[in-house]
């Protein structure tokens, strides 16, 4: 699949709230490497990076440039919150319902509805009510809504936290085929394990600046700042 | 108290034997309302939702305009469109002035802003639930409000029962734009009104048994439906 979201270029970038600077400025080039993941303590300023790129934050000051247009680069990208928001609706109406406001047609739709339900272990119960099922399932279900698209990039902001190893392998698996199909994940965790086996790249956040931005094997090898070298030893970074 | 058992007993009299002139004054009832609640609701729900998704200067303005209208005196509405209706208003060369349509009309002012007030405070709650989801599926305006619309359906149906029982048991603005004009503009309400004016306590306890009896009926009727749905799958 040819990606024409990437370079992606950002310049300077500040999100406020209130006046009061979240994060920035924020430096940051990326190429496209697959897995781009995004690690740092509590609060430096991961989901709001990941929403700062996606557009559901602010952008205060500072540049963020696609390949492409704006409007073609939204498009082109999909989201999964920390906490999966369940549209009060089946999970076969919550999988179509992407394909829909997009003008694919209802059989199509369906079909496709199938394929990544069973893909996910979902298929036995199509016709249940998404805010009805445990985390895992929702997080599942919102994983598929975020790939049935097929975007050429796909948020995650902390896909796992909280969810059972089963489930998590379950995750891992589906993200490994999506960058085999030529998606770009970009994704915050706090699972150096996860880290590790998903990473192609790491972003490392401290107090909302980017503080290393390294292929992920020099990054868990050999981590080029004190703070992030103690934030692998799982110290406490200030 | 006396009064109170002949008025149940001759309401049960006419139910029972199909009083024409009864059934005749239920039904106009129930048309002039339900009309009424079908237009409002068209027009009261799509602005809710509106209200919820798009921001915009003066949003909290017309919120707390809709909100206040809820309290419009009915009287009041009912002189405005009687002005408006009259063969020297503004609208008197259609004709409508003492017909249903004047009524209906009265009806749908009244109970706008009601059905538009509820029904917004749960789309804005759904919308926050929502919002994140729908703003980074790109969706485009109108699907965001179709889709609050639609699954907060079960909520928009109570609006709907608010705006009806208001309808239906309105009588001061009817009675102005309609006349109580026997087999033409004749409601139970209003007939209520004149009978209890007669003295005939007996008949209007007859028919305001009538009328609670259809609003519950109507209550029951559409909570009995919603609850199937909550079991069923969809
Ligand atoms: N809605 C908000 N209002 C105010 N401050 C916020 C809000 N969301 C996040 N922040 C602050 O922004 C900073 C970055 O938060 P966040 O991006 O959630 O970090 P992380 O995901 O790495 O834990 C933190 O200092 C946090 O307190
Ligand atoms: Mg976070």
């Amino acid at each position: 699949m040819v990606n024409s979201l990437f370079p992606l270029t950002v310049r300077d970038a500040v999100s406020k709230r209130g006046g009061v600077p979240l994060i920035g400025p924020i430096q940051l080039d990326l190429k496209g490497a697959g897995i781009t993941v995004v690690m740092g303590p509590n609060g430096s300023g991961k989901t709001t990076l990941l929403r700062l790129l996606h557009g559901a934050a602010r952008l205060n000051h500072g540049s963020i440039r696609w390949a492409c247009d704006q409007e073609q680069a939204r498009d082109a990208q999909t989201f999964v919150f920390q906490r999966p928001i369940m549209l009060r609706r089946s999970i076969l109406d919550n999988l179509i319902y992407p394909l829909r406001t997009r003008g694919v047609s209802k059989a199509k739709a369906q079909e496709q509805a199938e394929h990544w339900a069973e893909r996910l272990g979902l298929g036995g119960f199509l016709s249940r009510q998404a805010p009805s099922l445990s985390g895992g399932e929702q997080q599942k279900l919102a994983l598929a809504r975020a790939l049935i698209t097929d975007p050429e990039l796909v948020f995650l902001d902390e896909p796992c936290a909280s969810l059972d190893a089963r489930t998590m392998k379950a995750i891992e698996r589906i993200l490994i085929d999506t960058r085999a199909n030529g998606t770009q994940i970009i994704m915050s965790t706090h699972d150096m394990g996860q880290a590790r086996r998903l990473a192609d790249e790491v972003v490392f956040l401290l107090n909302g600046k980017v503080h290393e931005h390294t292929p992920a094997h020099d990054f868990f090898a050999s981590p080029q700042t004190p703070e992030a070298n103690a934030f692998l030893n799982g110290d406490i970074v200030e | 108290m006396g009064d109170f058992w002949s008025g149940l007993g001759q309401a049960a009299w006419l139910v029972l034997t199909f009083d024409s002139d009864l059934l005749a004054i239920a039904a106009r009832s129930l048309q002039v309302s339900l009309t009424a609640l079908l237009i409002a609701s068209l027009l009261a729900m799509p602005l809710a939702a509106f209200l919820a998704v798009r921001r915009f200067r003066w949003r909290r303005n017309v919120i707390a305009l809709m909100n206040a209208l809820m309290g419009l005196p009915p009287v009041v509405v009912g002189l405005i469109v009687y002005i408006l209706l009259s063969r020297s208003g503004p609208f008197g060369i259609l004709g409508l002035l003492f017909t249903p349509s004047a009524m209906i009309i009265a009806q749908v002012i009244i109970i706008v802003p009601l059905i538009a007030s509820i029904a917004h405070q749960s789309l804005r709650d759904l919308w926050q639930e929502y919002h994140d989801l729908l703003i980074s599926m790109n969706v485009t305006q109108g699907q965001k409000i179709r889709t609050l619309l639609w699954d907060a359906r079960r909520a928009l149906l109570t609006a709907a029962l608010a705006g009806f029982g208001r309808a239906i048991g309105e009588v001061g603005a009817i009675m102005i734009v309609g006349g109580n004009i026997d087999h033409a503009t004749r409601v139970l309400t209003t007939a209520i009104a004149l009978e209890t004016g007669k003295g005939d306590f007996a008949l209007a306890l007859a028919l305001g048994f009538v009328l609670i009896a259809i609003t519950i009926t109507v209550n029951f009727a559409v909570h009995w439906i919603s609850r199937t749905e909550s079991e069923g799958r969809w």
